[in-house]
């Protein structure tokens, strides 16, 4: 039911805000956190989006409201061409069979108290996969070898296993019901250095195997730039750059994005020397109560008179390199 | 052979410990028993308590073959004799007998009996009417755990002892009243011990996870989120069976709980305060028998809870090797 | 003139009912005077415990098991325990990576702040208050009065780091050992603290040891590089030699397997395996059974530091690795 050509995810007008406690006399003001403001996205079946941002981008709660894993206050989300905003119980069981999710930390994610074997076969279990414990095994078995992890793992238990293995499993686990889009929230930042790139690696290849979708989630900007066929960039709930990898890393249009990119340490002491940092002053600001206007203007070397008032559309400057800025 | 592993297996698989050559959960729980009672070898005081409690109910099991004479024997010609090591007394009664000639040995031995029925009793009770309440409480949360809440809160505001008294005053003492009195006491603190863990144990990843891959709530709380009850609710048994036990004794102490002709040792405390000048052995063995048992259940539980937390244990073995170096 | 720091054949062992973890298996190093030097390894590296034995931070079940810290040239176990504490906290300090758990969530920051004041340098109140404010001032906190009255939930993550840096420079030390400083910050924040820490060196001629696993911190922050391995050094050098032509496989492997922001990689090349377990380390050299240049040798003995080529290296086969061209990706290896 869906064209050669619509996306397998859109995302439309997302906003979520949560109830974050109360201030002013007698507690009568109500606060809400306004995690995600108005973001819009699709990705395309075996693409990468990456979804690059500091703490209170609202990157996170994105993820989260693409598996309708949190209520959201407005928009729209289609999988598939299905709009699945408001579906809920057994259909919304369902379609957990085909957008999964890979976690931010391996040791957290697993159930210490089962094995292996039962944590990758719960998904089969759950949605009656499978008929019958052999082929059960077999399955486990399979997906145990396509993530690199020897078939005797099925046995042990989370502990027995290294932070790297551990996110191997979850993302065997992931995987176990062939989704086609994986919501993968931070998936090396817990990790070893030399463990990452193992990790980055096999997630690439199960790309081209499986045909998979990635929803990267990262903040680490080097390995979203490896992996990622499209970037986002967002800041305090909103997106303020959309584009093509290339694009964004070589010609950022966003002053955010420029100095988030010139932030990032290089681990090359000549070429770290020579950068131009841009150094932004001041604080992210807090997502209870968010700067009027551009959201960045408080911290934006450009800042107009226009941006403290009115909010920049995210619109298109190239073909494909969408900007949300007054001056870009 | 270049590598000295099969060259799937990841490096720190070939380099493993004991506990990794167990395969299968036979084997693993068979080397987590043999790792406790290590551990309980290395902390005497939790060794100690193990031994009493079990002593205890097994003589509580092997009353009536312990026992040299029936508890509730009188014999007025053998009122207040002595232990034997004092003149005047004998083997016959190796403790003493009371004002009415029973055998104080065997009243300690047949106390055993009530303090441990009416201990295992209001633990079973209690604990499963509290830990039901804080499931639902916990999981279901919203607005019948604020309700729930309530209730034991109002409930703890309630002088217990007063309403205790009160009820037993009214329908009668008996052993059954005794136990149905100190399980409405005593819920409370299950509920609030089992929610407290069913809350932050919801916000896990793995938990997550398992309601990301599609697990209904009743399969997210019996697999999930019970098996982590099993640790606090233990030690919190534990403990509590030791304050019902003296609640118990205080209850007979003041007639209010165990009638005569059945023996508790907070009965025999009672009778033999009238003669606490004249024969000594009428209080003093039911009463350390009443602070053995105590002692001996607060030692295990405080054993169990240090079990329970991997860091104290590491510590604790920590100082007991170094201890060991030191002193060879 | 002799070195700031000096660390000699340091052991620290960790007892576990599970076996005795070998954090750190001899490590030898020094710092000099205004220098700033880099401690680079993963988790399991034994870096961390070796800025905590310098500290003197280790606790049970961990214990030093050999080795010495010598300190301006006294060692510190010959000098007597107030004179150790008058130096671990006035001339030594460290900074830990998490600020909220670093900082007593009940006081607010002008006690934390004045607290060491008046107990080092023995100010009186209102000499401390104002030293404080200074403290502030010099590490970028905006608002210091007001924020002498708050407490640390109510500043942001960066500035709660600024506040350790501020009570560590309280009593000018003469080094600053920073413990992963910047691991939990946001990367526009990490720049800000990493200029500040570059602004401070120069300032007050601070010594820095600088404990992370970035090695992208370490390019722009450090002179010195001291790669640490299972417990072990294997590489120290200058920051420019070592990343121009890194000697040790691990230190090549580390970054070749590093993504930069500024350049696409076809592919990352992964070190295969994953790091040893320290309660029983492989023999010879901890690296070999990931080791792409790894020979016999390496499996029987371990290998020394030696002067190589303008720095010092632990390998028996320095700069092989360099020149070699992973064949194979780690994850089809460890499929098979």
């Amino acid at each position: 039911m869906r064209g050669a050509t619509e996306p397998l995810l859109r995302v439309e007008g997302l906003t979520v805000n949560y109830p974050g406690g109360r201030a002013g006399w007698l507690g009568r003001e109500r606060l809400l956190v306004h995690a995600v403001d108005d973001v819009s996205f699709t990705i395309s079946q075996g693409e990468t989006l990456g979804l690059v941002g500091e703490t209170g981008s609202g990157k996170t709660t994105t993820g989260r409201a693409v598996l309708r894993r949190v209520p959201l206050t407005s928009g729209r989300i289609w999988f598939d061409g299905h709009d699945i905003t408001e579906i809920g119980g057994r259909e919304l069981r369902r379609l957990r069979a085909r957008m999964q999710l890979v976690f931010q930390d391996p040791y957290a994610s697993l159930n210490p108290r089962m094995t292996v074997g039962d944590i990758v076969a719960e998904p089969l279990v759950v949605h009656h996969a499978v008929q019958g414990r052999h082929e059960l095994r077999e399955r486990v078995r399979e997906l145990l070898r396509l993530v690199g992890l020897p078939p005797d793992a099925a046995s042990r238990y989370p502990m027995a296993f290294s932070g790297g293995q551990r996110q191997r499993i979850g993302i065997a686990r992931a995987l176990a019901l062939r989704p086609d889009l994986v919501v993968a929230d931070e998936p090396v930042s817990a990790l070893d250095v030399s463990i990452r790139a193992q990790v980055v690696n096999l997630m690439q290849d199960l790309q081209e195997q499986l045909g998979l979708a990635y929803l990267f989630i990262a903040h680490d900007l080097a390995v979203v730039r490896h992996i990622s066929h499209r970037v986002a960039i967002m800041y305090a709930g909103r997106i303020v750059e959309l584009a093509g990898r290339d694009d964004i890393y070589e010609r950022p249009l966003h002053p955010y994005t420029r100095a988030l990119l010139s932030a990032v340490p290089i681990p090359d002491p000549a070429t770290q020397r020579e950068r131009r940092r841009v150094v932004l002053r001041g604080e992210i600001p807090s997502p209870i109560r968010p700067p009027a206007g551009c959201r960045f203007h408080t911290r934006c070397p450009l800042a107009e008179a226009r941006c403290r008032v009115e909010r920049p559309p995210l619109v298109e400057r190239h073909p494909g390199h969408r900007v949300a800025c007054w001056l870009a | 052979m270049a590598h000295a592993h099969a060259p799937h297996e990841p490096v720190e698989v070939a380099a493993t410990r004991r506990q990794e050559l167990h395969r299968g959960r036979p084997f693993q729980a068979m080397a987590a028993a043999g790792d406790t009672l290590r551990a309980l070898w290395h902390d005497k005081a939790g060794l100690l308590g193990l031994v009493i409690v079990v002593g205890l109910a097994w003589m509580a099991i092997l009353a009536p073959l312990l026992a040299p004479h029936d508890p509730t024997a009188q014999s007025l010609r053998d009122r207040l004799l002595p232990p034997f090591w004092s003149p005047g007394g004998s083997f016959a009664h190796p403790l003493g007998t009371d004002n009415l000639g029973r055998d104080v040995l065997s009243r300690v031995i047949f106390g055993s009996r009530t303090s441990l029925t009416v201990g295992a009793s209001v633990v079973a009770l209690a604990g499963s009417a509290g830990v039901l309440v804080g499931l639902f409480s916990g999981y279901v949360g919203g607005r019948l755990d604020t309700v729930l809440m309530r209730l034991v809160d109002i409930q703890i505001a309630f002088p217990g002892l007063l309403l205790a008294l009160l009820i037993l005053f009214m329908v009668g003492p008996s052993e059954r009243t005794v136990i149905a009195v100190l399980a409405l006491n005593g819920w409370m603190v299950y509920a609030r011990v089992t929610r407290g863990t069913v809350l932050s144990v919801r916000e896990t990843p793995y938990v997550e996870a398992a309601e990301v891959i599609g697990c209904g709530p009743v399969r997210v709380m019996l697999r999930h989120v019970l098996p982590n009850l099993a640790s606090p609710l233990l030690t919190l048994a534990v403990l509590e069976f030791a304050r019902i036990v003296l609640a118990e004794a205080a209850l007979s102490f003041l007639g209010l709980g165990i009638q005569p002709p059945d023996t508790s040792w907070g009965l025999d405390v009672a009778t033999g305060r009238d003669y606490l000048y004249t024969a000594w052995w009428l209080v003093t063995f039911p009463g350390a028998a009443i602070a053995l048992t105590v002692m001996g259940l607060n030692l295990l539980a405080s054993w169990l809870r240090i079990q329970a937390d991997p860091h104290e244990r590491a510590r604790r073995f920590a100082t007991s090797v170094l201890r060991q170096r030191s002193a060879t | 003139m002799s070195p700031l720091l000096e660390v000699r054949d340091l052991e620290v062992h960790f007892l576990t009912p599970g076996g005795t973890v070998q954090a750190v298996r001899g490590v030898t190093f020094h710092i000099d005077q205004g220098e700033s030097v880099a401690l680079v390894g993963e988790s399991g590296s034994g870096k961390s415990v070796t800025a905590q034995a310098i500290m003197g931070l280790v606790e049970l079940p961990g214990h030093v098991v050999a080795g010495e810290v010598i300190w301006k040239g006294r060692p510190l176990s010959a000098a007597g325990r107030g004179e150790v504490a008058r130096i671990r906290g006035r001339e030594l300090a460290i900074v830990f990576q998490d600020p909220m758990t670093s900082l007593n969530p009940l006081l607010t920051i002008g006690v934390q702040i004045t607290e060491v004041l008046r107990r080092h340098l023995r100010l009186g109140r209102r000499q401390a208050a104002q030293r404080a404010l200074e403290l502030l001032d010099l590490v970028g906190v905006s608002s210091p009065r007001q924020r002498l009255r708050q407490r640390p939930h109510e500043l942001s993550g960066g500035m709660r780091q600024r506040v350790l840096i501020a009570i560590a420079l309280a009593c000018e030390p003469d080094l600053l050992i920073a413990d992963e400083p910047t691991t939990a910050l946001d990367v526009t924040i990490q720049a800000q603290i990493l200029e500040l820490l570059r602004d401070l060196r120069e300032r007050l001629g601070l010594s820095l040891l600088l404990i992370t696993h970035d090695l992208g911190v370490v390019a722009g922050t450090c002179d010195r590089i001291l790669v640490m391995y299972a417990g072990r050094l294997a590489e120290a050098g200058t920051a420019d030699e070592v990343f121009a032509r890194p000697a040790h496989p691990y230190t090549v492997g580390l970054l070749r397997s590093t993504p930069r922001v500024d350049v696409v990689h076809p592919r990352l090349i992964a070190i295969e395996g994953s790091p040893p377990d320290l309660s029983a380390p492989p023999p010879g050299c901890a690296f070999h059974p990931r080791c792409p240049v790894a020979t016999a040798r390496c499996r029987r003995e371990p290998p020394v530091l030696t002067p190589l080529g303008g720095r010092e290296v632990a390998c028996w086969n320095a700069f092989a690795a360099s020149g070699v061209e992973a064949t194979a990706t780690s994850h089809e290896e460890v499929g098979r």
